[in-house]
């Protein structure tokens, strides 16, 4: 034999491998579900990794209640079509304190929205191990991230302190309230997602398609214009042909414009692109160093 | 032609330029966005500090240091590229053997001031040790020896006494200015003496190794896929060799042999498979299979041994402990073990080894490992795969080394080399559908597994071989009988434990092969007439009584007990596991301590012997 595999299915092989480890060394695992590209990715090596059967673990989603309506439509579709088991939490707690990007800074905002509703959620589900679609190319302190993310009893991520990780040998092993975030995507690049998209043909929420939307233009950012968005004196919302690089909560994920509204336009784009995908993410751009932050705390 | 993969190390010290010569191949070619520069700007004290972009953590950047492995995408239309970066002190060998773990190449770096330094054989040692087989030595900092090729040349001098020690590696030198970009991403106009690729074209042309490995198939069973009530798929992903619809494998750690019934393929159906890739595969037949075992070529399986010799590199804080229990983690199985012997330590510097008496965080030492289960490897330098594990310590769950096995611990091997394994002809006799060839099956697998050499012949198999042209006579029936002696006395000669499963129901022919092989063990196989004809495992009792048989033993024809038998087993009163265990018993009380064997068999189809 003298194949040598795609860069692709190389990558394929590896997170199906690694899903496999945390499905067979864990009994309670989880994956967490964002409905946007990473996750759909997940999806299909999920399926691909179990397959005749369906996944040994439920899906998680940690629903804010500011996803776009598109998302949520998603998801229930998808989950439904798929047959996969799907738990929504939503942080009921901070949403009755009326916690939003506008009043409390996006960094409180996600530091209760998402980082601690996270926490309670695998609490409550006492989960072990969740797998997350995070990949070490997005941002440079998720550079230095291993594929079993150990985090102690309070979710922490210790960058000092990380288990040497040779070969593809895991070592899943952790005390009672211990957890591990496990990122089967580590190794891809946002081109390989996108990539494993179009060859494989899986669905992806449309909002990442280019389209004429309503937007407000906030300095750099673009913003997609609603009714619960405040406008700033003098503001006006604007329709522009763009599309979603990636998918968060409506206040704090920016568009780009674009035209490309195919998968291979989408790759064409990428491939030439100067920006990075998280620029339009308005909780990275807070302070240097702010994922390293957040991902001490328990950001995932 | 689709891109593929090239995972890359790099070593250096700060000092070498390691970090900006990844922020420069990043760089120049465009794998860095507008607004991850403008952030290294806003940092940057004067200019654009291209070190910036790889310093991924605070403390990093405070401190000026690589603190962890970090690592960092970039392609071109030929390849993609995965870049481990770790930081070059001696204090983390951990993380460049980390990196170098799953690194096809290694970029090691030397100022071209400096030249060869003692850590550039440290680097080159590690990457050598990990596996890596082809090394770049990128000779930076030329800028500030005016483009020199004079000062190039000694340092390749330099480098060409140190790699006549890295046997078998593909080596190139390349005279860099990481700082002004020369020979990283585009050919340099200050150094026209130099007429070799530059760094990238270098890393996009070189062949990629050979997938193609020289061992045969072995997947590692990582999980099993179970759905429909009786469907069982067992997942893994292929560590070696290619794997067809119909292929013989053979299961470790039970020696049966199967085929492959389908290849479980998501939307496709192309029934072949080949490493690195993950698949579930479907046998014939029902077995024990589940996470830990291994299926395999049965003509070329993985070695099998309970003690094996492995370099480890030390990488936790507390030193190793000789006798102390861990986890090692190979493969897909986990399972205890200690630390037996430790047999050197290596030093890195002058790449000798040398006794010791401790193994200290970052050191790199041979030792003898004992593992309470059967490890099935194969030496690292075949296949990184089946040849690497780690330690885990079972208290605090830290990982304590990455460990490459050499082999079955060689202690043992001269021990039997020294001792040679006596021979022995165990012979089970007794009625047909007694338990002879369940309980001769049960002892094989248990001897095979403990690593002594052993072989099982059946007396039907024999009947379908080599006495084909025998019938059912008294004399038909001596002759069978004196050949599979014969046959296992051969065996027994060459310290081989033969086990004989056949009815041989004379006491005279019994008695004669007693006289004639050395180490011959009598094991009457005992269950009355009734017992047997209900068991009636292979319908002949029925047949026999009907009158369609002739002359079958116990019916027609006599069956004479043996008198003075080493062992006898009453298999209407005991269970399957005292029996063995009774002839275990017998067995080692006279077999050396056990080694590692390669054989395997193929289990026999029954006819009437």
């Amino acid at each position: 034999m003298n194949s040598q595999l795609s860069h692709i299915k190389a990558l394929e092989a590896e997170s199906i491998h690694i899903m496999r480890e945390v499905a067979a060394e864990f009994s309670r695992p989880v994956m967490l579900y964002s409905i946007g590209k990473d996750s759909s990715v997940m999806l299909r090596l999920a399926q691909k990794a179990f397959y005749p059967a369906r996944p040994p673990f439920p899906l998680l989603h940690i629903d804010t209640t500011y996803k776009f309506r598109e998302m949520t439509e998603f998801r229930d579709r998808i989950c439904a079509e798929l047959g996969f088991k799907l738990i929504v939490h939503v942080p009921s707690e901070a949403r009755e304190q009326g916690v939003n990007p506008f009043k409390f800074g996006t960094q409180k905002c996600c530091a209760l929205l998402k980082t601690k509703s996270l926490l309670d959620a695998l609490a409550h589900g006492a989960f072990e191990a969740a797998l997350g679609g995070a990949r070490r190319e997005e941002e440079k302190s998720r550079a230095k991230e291993r594929v079993y993310s150990f985090r102690d009893v309070h979710g922490q991520w210790d960058p000092k302190n990380q288990r040497p990780e040779p070969w593809n040998l895991f070592n899943g092993r952790i005390d009672k309230g211990e957890t591990i975030r496990v990122f089967p995507l580590s190794n891809w690049t946002e081109l390989d997602v996108w990539e494993y998209i179009n060859q494989e043909n899986i669905p992806v929420v449309p909002l990442y398609f280019a389209h004429e939307r309503q937007m407000l233009i906030r300095g750099d950012l673009l913003i997609p214009y609603m009714q619960d968005v405040p406008l700033l004196p003098g503001e006006t919302p604007q329709t522009i042909m763009c599309r979603f690089r990636s998918l968060g909560c409506r206040f704090c994920t920016g568009a780009v414009r674009s035209t490309a509204t195919t998968l291979p336009e989408i790759i064409d784009e990428l491939r030439t692109v100067r920006w990075s995908e998280r620029q339009n993410r308005i909780i990275d751009l807070d302070q240097e160093g702010s994922m390293e932050l957040k991902k001490r705390e328990g950001y995932f | 032609m689709e891109p593929q993969l090239l995972r890359l190390t790099t070593a250096g010290s700060v000092d070498d330029g390691k970090s900006t010569l990844i922020g420069r191949l990043l760089h120049d070619s465009d794998a860095v966005y507008e607004d991850q520069l403008q952030a290294v700007r806003k940092v940057s004290r004067g200019g654009l500090d291209l070190a910036l972009l790889t310093d991924g953590l605070r403390a990093e950047r405070e401190q000026g240091i690589t603190i962890d492995v970090a690592y960092r995408y970039f392609s071109t239309p030929r390849r993609r590229f995965i870049i481990a970066d770790t930081p070059g002190h001696e204090e983390y060998t951990r993380n460049m053997a980390t990196g170098a773990s799953t690194a096809e190449l290694a970029l090691i770096l030397l100022d071209a001031r400096k030249g060869v330094l003692p850590q550039t054989r440290r680097h080159a040692c590690i990457a050598w040790l990990l596996g890596i087989r082809r090394i770049v030595f990128v000779i930076n900092k030329m800028d500030a020896v005016a483009y020199s090729e004079e000062v190039f040349q000694g340092v390749c001098q330099e480098l060409a006494a140190l790699t006549e020690q890295l046997d078998g590696c593909l080596l190139h030198n390349i005279p860099v200015s990481a700082l002004e970009g020369d020979n990283v991403v585009r050919r340099s106009d200050h150094m026209p003496w130099f007429r070799g690729d530059c760094l990238l074209e270098y890393l996009e042309t070189l062949p990629l190794e050979n997938t193609e490995s020289a061992l045969d198939f072995r997947l590692p069973v990582q999980y099993v896929i179970r759905d429909q009530p009786d469907f069982r798929a067992y997942a893994g992903q292929i560590a070696a060799g290619s794997v067809q619809v119909g292929d013989e494998v053979l299961i470790l750690p039970s020696y049966q042999v199967t085929r492959v019934s389908t290849i479980c393929e998501f939307e496709r159906n192309s029934g072949s498979a080949y490493a690195p890739m993950s698949v579930s595969l479907c046998l014939d037949g029902q077995f024990d299979v589940g996470r830990g075992s291994m299926l395999c070529s049965p003509a070329n399986p993985p070695q099998v041994a309970q003690q094996v010799q492995a370099r480890v590199i030390w990488m936790a804080e507390t030193p190793m402990k000789l006798h102390h229990p861990y986890l090692v983690k190979h493969t897909s199985q986990r399972v205890c073990a200690q630390v037996s012997r430790l047999i050197s330590v290596l030093d890195v510097h002058t790449l000798n080894t040398q006794p010791a008496t401790e193994l200290r965080l970052n050191e790199i030492g041979t030792v003898e490992l004992e593992t309470h289960l059967p490890l099935f490897f194969d030496p690292y330098n075949l296949n990184r795969i089946t040849g690497s594990f780690v330690l885990i310590d079972p208290i605090s769950n830290q990982t304590l080394a990455a460990g490459m096995i050499e082999g079955a611990a060689s202690r043992k091997i001269e021990k039997r080399n020294q001792m040679l394994q006596p021979g022995f002809a165990v012979w089970f006799t007794g009625l047909s559908s007694a338990g002879k060839s369940t309980i001769s099956q049960a002892v094989y697998e248990r001897l095979w597994a403990m690593g002594y050499k052993v072989e099982l012949l059946d007396g039907d198999v024999v009947r379908r071989h080599i006495s084909k042209d025998l019938g059912f006579s008294e004399e038909d029936r001596n002759e069978n009988v004196r050949r599979i002696g014969f046959l296992a006395d051969l065996l027994a000669k060459n310290g081989v434990i033969a086990l004989v499963s056949a009815i041989s129901p004379y006491r005279a022919i019994r008695d004669e092969l007693r006289s004639k092989i050395a180490g011959f063990v009598e094991v009457y196989v005992n269950a009355p007439l009734s017992v047997c004809e209900y068991r009636d495992v292979k319908g002949l009792y029925s047949k026999a009584r009907a009158g369609v048989l002739k002359k079958f033993t116990g019916i027609d024809d006599p069956y004479e007990p043996p008198l003075n038998p080493e062992i006898e087993c009453r298999t209407d009163r005991e269970t399957l596991a005292e029996s063995v265990a009774k002839i275990m018993e017998y067995l080692e009380t006279r077999l050396p301590v056990a080694s590692h064997s390669a054989s395997y068999h193929v289990k026999a189809v029954s006819t009437p012997d």
